[in-house]
């Protein structure tokens, strides 16, 4: 009885997290993107620096009209929202938040799980490319397909990275064996993941599958009403998603002054100004071309995330 | 031009700094219903009528480029100032009304008006959700009058403006043909209105 108290207990906080988070990210992107541009964003909902902006927009996506394009594949067309949104959830459950068994469901190859997971979330886009019978959509979904493959891999070479230097492809095991200079002989793999990441998330600037001023929304392009938000909050929930996960592999998680007491601060500290830089770089940078996309991905990114492996490994192999 | 070589990766650092800069900033918003914009000097938001000065001339409604200036009028007359002297006639202003949602705001009805009639006001905040209901009649424009800023200061070498100089030169010549009598009342060119009239 205990034990599924337990259970329920954390599945009902880890969902808490996946529900609040994003619109927390999702704020603070309209705040800090305004005043990046010298604007000051939503300033009405809610009273207090329009902090109910995105509780507004909720509202407004859900009372339109849910619309099916007469010849979409109905079925699939229906069920991509969920697929996009969903994976995030399974892979907020095994991310480590503090020591002691402060996650949601501790899994041996938490790793692989994750990785496996997250790159199911890229399907929901191209179901919907493919259903929508639409051929922007149908570009927008192509061009997923060939983000996804292109990023996916060094994503995973610098992930195997991070398994090699720890021995294990637990979550809580890479975080419980970090140590401080870790963060400087992974960085180059840090980079690579993060950037792949950002990638695999469409967000600017590697946003062409759903570059607005090319094919008008990309995969998205048919939805609207709550299906349209919940792709929207697969992204959001996939950018919290990727900067817990960088958090851990490469920031070291809960370590930190005091990380006995307070781990999790630090975890949710960590992920909050990596939430931040993602938020920079969509201010910052113009999108790619599609052909820089790729010429990124399989010239610069593949190689560093190659030379980082052997790098792992000489120093691996000389510590022992 | 070559493009210039320098580290790799230091104009990505560049725009990032550049974002985060402007972060830390002020933003540049104004926020308009709260608060009142800062509006320069001779803002043209609407046009106002001083109707005291208008003389039914028509100038205005016929110079205006659209025809959005509307005026009716009846003539009105008076007994002669003198004795068996003519009797003396007068427009009286019926009606001056401007459709706003014609009007082009090119101002040349304020600049055609031979008797300082017509003026621009600042105010601008006369939406309205019915275009018909942007016509509007001499009394709204008459409140508009009130609303008129000063004209602003001239620049420190300007030339004197043609009113002040006339009236110099009436005082100073009225000054000269008194001259003559008493004398001493002639106290100098460079003293105008010490004469009186």
């Amino acid at each position: 009885m205990n034990d599924a108290l337990d259970v329920v207990l954390r599945l009902v906080a880890v969902l808490v997290v996946f529900l609040v988070f994003p619109l927390l990210v999702g704020q603070t992107e309209h705040k800090v993107m305004a005043h990046m541009q010298g604007r000051l964003g939503p300033m009405y909902a809610g009273g207090f620096h329009g902090w109910a902006q995105l509780v507004a927009d909720g509202v407004k996506f859900a009372q339109k009209e849910d619309i099916v394009p007469a010849d979409a594949d109905r079925r699939v067309f229906q069920l991509a929202p969920a697929v996009a949104l969903l994976p995030y959830l399974l892979v907020l459950i095994a991310i480590p938040v503090g020591p002691r068994g402060f996650v949601g469901e501790t899994v041996d190859a938490g790793l692989i799980f994750v990785l496996a997971v997250m790159g199911i979330g890229v399907l929901g886009s191209l179901m919907a490319g493919w259903a929508s019978a639409n051929k922007f959509s149908l570009l927008g979904g192509l061009r997923t397909a060939a983000q996804l493959m292109a990023y996916e891999l060094p994503m995973l070479l610098a992930a195997a990275s991070v398994a090699m230097a720890a021995g294990t492809l637990s979550l809580p095991g890479i975080v419980a064996g970090y140590h401080w200079w870790w963060t400087l002989w992974q960085l180059v793999g840090g980079l690579v993941f993060f950037t792949a990441g950002l990638a695999e998330l469409q967000r600017p600037p590697f946003d062409m599958p759903v570059a607005d001023s090319e094919i008008i929304f990309g995969a998205y392009t048919e939805y609207t009403g709550l299906r349209f938000a919940l792709f929207l909050l697969a992204e959001y929930a996939g950018i919290v998603v990727l900067c817990a996960l960088t958090t851990v592999l490469f920031l070291g998680g809960w370590h930190g002054p005091w990380s006995g007491s307070a781990g999790w601060v630090w975890t949710l500290l960590k992920t909050a100004v990596l939430a931040f830089v993602v938020i920079w770089l969509r201010v910052s940078y113009p999108r790619l071309r599609e052909d820089q996309l790729q010429k990124l991905a399989w010239t610069v990114l593949i190689p560093l995330a190659l030379a980082q492996i052997a790098l792992t490994g000489v120093v691996k192999v000389v510590t022992s | 031009m070559a493009p210039s070589v320098g580290i790799p990766g230091s104009g990505l650092a560049k725009g990032l700094a550049v974002t985060l800069r402007t972060m830390t900033r002020r933003s540049v918003t104004a926020q308009y219903p709260d608060a009142q914009p800062d509006l320069p000097p001779r803002s043209r938001g609407v046009i106002a009528l001083f109707e005291e000065n208008c003389t039914v001339c028509m100038l205005c409604a016929r110079e205006c480029p659209d025809w959005c200036i509307y005026i009716d009028s009846h003539k009105e007359t008076a007994p002669p100032a003198a004795p068996g002297g003519r009797e003396r006639s007068r427009n009286v202003l019926d009606r001056f009304a401007i459709d706003f949602s014609l009007c082009l705001y090119c101002g040349i009805c304020i600049e055609v008006c031979p008797f300082d009639a017509l003026f621009w006001s600042p105010e601008f905040e006369y939406a309205e959700t019915d275009i018909l209901d942007l016509t509007h009649e001499r009394d709204k424009l008459r409140e508009w009058m009130w609303t008129v800023p000063p004209p602003p200061a001239l620049d420190p070498a300007a030339e004197e403006p043609k009113e002040l100089a006339a009236a110099r030169k009436a005082a100073e010549k009225a000054a000269r043909e008194a001259g003559p009598g008493p004398g001493p009342a002639a106290a100098g060119p460079d003293s105008p209105g010490g004469a009186g009239a």
